[in-house]
């Protein structure tokens, strides 16, 4: 679909019946989609037309409606590929970001870490990219590196490349801070990475939902992303990975559909991505997820990028006020759709019950990123994420509420 | 209840003028409680003095809700005997606010309780 030649999030918005909703009489606002995105009745549709019209199991059976739900379920996995710039066969289904890691983690580590040899990880990271590895590099006796950030709040590649000259098998870092919406600039770490012959694992569950992402240009080895913060169903995401590499990973879970055939003695394991998709898949997951493509592609997410660009501008010139303190560079262009802030002598979690009596829906609290939050010099923040159907009309009431709070609490 | 009419004049001049603030320097058990997900963090300290009845003091660093809690309970258990703690539960803690309240907010209210209880183990088994 061509991308619409003006974008405008008001008339948007209709395709999210969510937004009809009234909390306390006041319309709500939903500024919590780094947690998790709204769902536009496109892909609620796709979910219920695959369940009402063309539910069978997929890859098995050659049957009509066992076809059809093949053609849909593949057709999800050619579209979302397309969207990160990869090949179908490098996408591999899982339940998300959080899957992906834990799978990345355990199999690599088998593979690349031996007694004293090093992973690299950052400071940026959510609990999903720090402790699966370092329970995984515990077990093999190896050693888990996190690198802090500079001053900007993002992970230099110098700072990667230093401990690379030290030796390290695997750099796993995230693409953009679900606390501080900083981006990592991934294409130069992941030529270091390279460079010393380690690997490069990306978690982009805030990259791929925000920014153009193509994972040849990024020139990353693996990188996860879930599907329901892109406007996708729950429980489906993926794991991208480079074929040689897939290719030569031991599947994780065995069992019906990834494999072409099992004798007593032994089995001839499918090829990538079906080779790590042991059992009925979440087809309704996977269809869905490939509708929430189709509607961001529809609208492009380089609008998409740009206008999350005029939200933050806006939201950092509206909390622009006493008492606020916002955490990280002010630096709308290379922020992606998220700012986090606390109010000076106040809990981030009463801003958010205040905030809540207004129908302003944020989170407070660590996100999942304690050693980053408490880097930061506090225990939780508030923090105001923002997506393609948020407008600036969403950030004046969210500054009216900041401000509301402080009367109350301060 | 949700929003801030959970911040009613009650709690919000407990949160800004909390009763029985501070350490008890010879207290016979001292608590602590944290909520990690939120950061709540509340102390509490214990005394059972010759009358048996029972002083309780709190430090915290917390919500708005973690501390009109604590602060509330220490008006709920001051001068009662240490058997009596035990029937302080939920509910009365709930009563002060004045109902209920979402879950994530519950356990900021709770918290207090919680050390307060388990101060009052650490009481009974030292006897």
């Amino acid at each position: 679909m061509p991308a619409l030649t003006s974008f405008d999030a008001h008339v948007l918005r209709r395709d999210f019946p969510i937004f009809e909703r009234k909390i306390g009489g006041k319309p709500m606002i939903y500024l919590d989609s780094a947690g998790t995105s709204q769902k536009p009745k496109q892909v609620v549709e796709a979910i219920d037309d695959f369940y009402l019209r063309h539910n069978a199991n997929v890859l098995r059976s050659a049957n009509t409606i066992s076809s059809e739900a093949s053609e849909l379920y593949l057709g999800s996995r050619h579209k979302i590929a397309s969207f990160i710039g990869a090949d179908e066969d490098e996408v591999v289904f899982t339940t998300g970001t959080t899957d992906s890691l834990n799978i990345l983690a355990r199999v690599l580590t088998e593979k690349c870490i031996n007694k004293g040899d090093k992973v690299i990880t950052s400071i940026l990271e959510h609990h999903s990219n720090l402790l699966p590895w370092r329970t995984e590099v515990r077990k093999r006796g190896g050693e888990l590196i996190v690198v802090r950030a500079d001053k900007s709040w993002r992970i230099g590649p110098e700072a990667i490349e230093q401990e690379l000259e030290k030796g390290a098998k695997v750099v796993a870092i995230t693409h953009v801070s679900n606390v501080l919406g900083t981006v990592n600039d991934i294409r130069t770490i992941a030529r270091k990475a390279h460079e010393h012959g380690a690997l490069i694992v990306v978690d982009s569950a805030q990259g791929v939902p925000h920014l153009p992402v193509n994972v040849h240009d990024l020139g990353v080895d693996f990188l996860a992303f879930s599907g329901h913060k892109m406007l996708g169903p729950t429980g489906i995401g993926v794991l991208y990975g480079k074929k040689d590499l897939l290719d030569s990973l031991t599947p994780w879970q065995f069992g019906g559909g990834m494999v072409r055939s099992v004798t007593l003695e032994g089995e001839t394991l499918e090829s990538p991505p079906s080779r790590f998709e042991a059992g009925t898949p979440h087809i309704a997951g996977a269809i869905g997820l490939g509708a929430a493509v189709d509607y961001l592609e529809s609208v492009g997410i380089a609008t998409v990028k740009r206008h999350e660009e005029e939200l933050v501008r806006h939201a950092l010139d509206v909390l622009e006020m006493e008492d606020v303190e916002v955490y990280g560079p002010r630096e709308p262009d290379s922020l992606c759709g998220i700012v986090s802030f606390n109010l000076k002598g106040v809990h981030a979690h009463d801003v958010s019950t205040v905030l809540d009596q207004d129908g302003i829906m944020i989170r407070a609290g660590h996100h999942c990123a304690q050693p980053l939050v408490n880097s930061l010099g506090v225990s939780a923040v508030a923090r105001a994420s923002f997506y393609l159907y948020n407008t600036t009309e969403d950030l004046d009431a969210l500054a009216r509420s900041v401000s509301k709070a402080r009367e109350v609490l301060a | 209840m949700t929003g801030s009419g959970l911040y009613t004049e009650r709690v919000l001049d407990h949160y800004k003028n909390p009763r029985n603030y501070g350490e008890i320097k010879d207290a016979d058990a001292v608590s602590r409680e944290e909520n990690s997900s939120c950061g709540d963090e509340v102390t509490l300290y214990l005394k059972v003095g010759a009358d048996g009845r029972v002083q309780v003091r709190f430090t915290s660093e917390s919500c708005a809700i973690c501390r009109a809690s604590a602060s509330m309970l220490t008006e709920l258990a001051n001068g009662k005997e240490l058997s009596d703690l035990a029937s302080l539960g939920r509910e009365d803690m709930l009563k002060a606010f004045g109902g209920p309240m979402d879950p994530s907010r519950e356990k900021c209210a709770l918290l207090p309780l919680a050390a307060l209880n388990s101060a009052v183990s650490k009481v009974k088994k030292g006897t």
